[in-house]
């Protein structure tokens, strides 16, 4: 659609898709597209559509993956709510994790991003320091910061003991501090997120900072004004991509909690509910519907977040898919 | 010094070059601020690494004393993590599942992704409007049947349930390569049309020859993900010790073998060391890939 005759003639009637000036209107090569589309056609079919539905089935279901489901109506999702003191625990832990790291990878990401913009010489090999810690393999990341965080010998208490913190945390071991840790193995594997919001400060047009700066606009005002409201549609993505990945949280709390016992269950996350009840306790229809709940939480929280985008995600374009 | 008008009064001169040098001084104080963030950051980002291959070639009384520089120089761990654990069998195992993962990956999502970006045909907004919404969806609610099913096949433990499903193309990568096959003008794909081309050969002679980039990065994620997968290998894997991965491996070491903090940091470090490399190989492709898609693998 971006060349010059169709540019020039106007379509012909609303929905008549070809432009008249396009090579003779070719016939849809549909078996063709089958041929292409089937890898992913019988992979959405058999480990997308079928695994949903027989899911949902089996979530109604008692299921020890020997024996065949059995019925039981809604009694698991009664389980949950009424009768597994875990499941709170679990689903508490995931919203206290996510609230405080989802603002704070934001917010991070932006400085970090933003720190790379104020260097004119020496960017890129800042920014690929800044990205190498995400390509970590998180069993690795996470190994590594429980040594970090050790009390006894790692090395961030003894820093804050030099700086004169009197009795430092036990980070990983301490239940009160150990998703502190977590958050902060997060942090550190910032890169992707940054590059996407790199992309986007650099993005913005210089004029309109330029334009600003002869107004009279200080740099906060700026960063306030300019730089955050072009930033939204990106602060939006990270959020909704945020809060899907934060009831997904697995590996790092699995891997940290296994290094340092974790008695009282503080890094004991919705994700690793759904673990234990599946591959523990191999209480597969339970498993099945604590992840339907799990879906239609994202799916509420997606939702709510679409809804009131419209308040304050500003679209140059006006429209989320360009 | 040049003047900017020629013939200045000597006053104009005089406070046109003080103007000069306090916007120079003040360009010159940001960059100093600047460049100290930037270092500031850059030390708190790599220290983790730096411990990591520091504390792998210290000993293990030194390892449990807060140094951070080994002395002496213990290199002999990184022969005795191979005999201490069968840590090159889990390298191998993971290098298996990654090549097969990425072959799977990109030689099942090129062909859709053409057909999503240089075909018009009905039905095609929809069907990448359900690619990108299964992004979203959580893997949890799937998880189970799917593991059923392979359970059934007798394929658990083994690698196929890690490796089969790659051959069907995952969304992720679908939607990275259609990025980049847009970019391409339609223009191209039309000329060969006119010219009697057929579609198989479009794909294979004409697009795929522009996009070695795109699929070179499509086959990079894909290999990094298998390599840093711990949940696919946690489900399939672990009941047979012979098919550990590394990251299984190294969540496991405390129980295979003794306390040992230099130990576990010099497997780490082995563990990391492929992907910090093939990083600095391909920066370029990962950035605009991370980029493009807002997503890392």
């Amino acid at each position: 659609m971006t060349s010059i005759a169709s540019a020039l003639v106007p379509p012909r009637k609303r929905g008549a898709s070809a432009p008249a000036t396009k090579p003779a209107k070719l016939k849809t090569p549909w078996l063709f597209i089958f041929f292409c589309m089937s890898p992913w056609l019988f992979g959405f079919l058999g480990f997308t559509v079928y695994p949903m539905g027989a899911s949902l089935y089996e979530s109604f279901t008692k299921f020890n993956l020997i024996d065949s489901p059995q019925w039981i109506g809604l009694d698991n999702y009664h389980r949950m709510f009424f009768e597994d003191p875990d499941f709170w625990k679990a689903l508490w832990n995931t919203v206290w994790i996510s609230a405080i790291s989802i603002p704070l990878r934001i917010g991070f990401a932006i400085f970090t991003a933003w720190l790379l913009t104020t260097a004119k010489r020496g960017r890129s090999i800042y920014r690929t320091i800044f990205f190498i810690p995400s390509m970590v393999p998180t069993v690795a990341a996470t190994m590594v910061f429980t040594v970090i965080f050790n009390p006894a010998f790692g090395t961030i208490n003894m820093l804050l003991q030099k700086i004169g913190v009197k009795n430092p945390p036990y980070w990983f071991m301490d239940p009160s501090w150990s998703k502190w840790g977590l958050i902060i193995l997060g942090l550190w594997g910032i890169g992707d997120t940054m590059l996407i919001f790199l992309a986007g400060l650099l993005d913005v047009p210089r004029s309109l900072y330029e334009a600003a700066s002869l107004e009279g606009a200080n740099g906060w005002q700026q960063f306030r004004y300019i730089t955050v409201p072009l930033m939204t549609p990106v602060i939006f993505f990270s959020a909704v991509t945020g809060v899907i990945g934060s009831f997904q949280y697995f590996t790092q709390a699995y891997v940290a909690s296994s290094q340092v016992n974790d008695f009282s269950h503080s890094m004991y996350f919705y994700a690793t509910h759904i673990y234990y009840a599946a591959f523990q306790s191999y209480e597969m229809g339970y498993a099945a519907a604590l992840a339907w709940v799990l879906l239609v939480i994202t799916l509420i929280c997606t939702l709510v977040m679409l809804r009131t985008q419209k308040r304050w995600v500003h679209y140059p374009n006006g429209s989320l898919f360009k | 010094m040049r003047q900017p008008v020629p013939n200045m009064s000597p006053e104009a001169w005089a406070e046109y070059r003080a103007g000069l040098r306090k916007r120079r001084w003040r360009q010159f104080l940001q960059m100093v601020a600047s460049h100290t963030g930037l270092i500031t950051m850059s030390v708190v980002f790599i220290f983790p690494l730096y411990l990591v291959f520091v504390v792998s070639v210290m000993s293990f009384d030194q390892a449990s004393n807060r140094d951070l520089w080994p002395n002496p120089f213990i290199w002999h761990n990184y022969v005795e993590v191979f005999t201490a654990v069968p840590f090159l069998k889990w390298t191998l195992n993971t290098l298996f599942v990654s090549v097969m993962t990425m072959i799977g990956t990109v030689v099942s999502s090129v062909p859709p992704a053409y057909v999503l970006s240089h075909l018009q045909w009905k039905g095609r907004q929809v069907t990448f409007v359900i690619i990108l919404s299964t992004m979203m969806l959580p893997g949890q609610v799937t998880m189970i049947p799917v593991y059923v099913i392979f359970s059934k096949l007798h394929w658990i433990p083994s690698f196929l349930p890690l490796i089969v499903p790659s051959f069907f193309a995952g969304a992720f990568s679908i939607f990275l390569l259609r990025q980049f096959f847009v970019s391409i003008p339609e223009e191209i794909t039309d000329a060969g049309r006119i010219d009697g081309c057929n579609e198989l050969q479009l794909m294979l002679r004409i697009i795929i020859p522009l996009v070695k980039p795109a699929i070179a990065a499509v086959g990079l994620f894909s290999f990094l993900g298998a390599w840093n997968d711990f949940f696919g290998p946690l489900l399939y894997l672990v009941e047979n010790q012979d098919l550990w991965t590394l990251g299984i491996g190294l969540n496991a070491f405390r129980g295979l073998h003794h306390v040992d903090t230099s130990m576990m940091m010099t497997a780490s470090a082995l563990f990391m060391l492929p992907v910090i490399i093939i990083f600095f190989f391909s920066q370029k492709v990962f950035i605009e890939g991370v980029t493009l898609t807002g997503v890392k693998g």
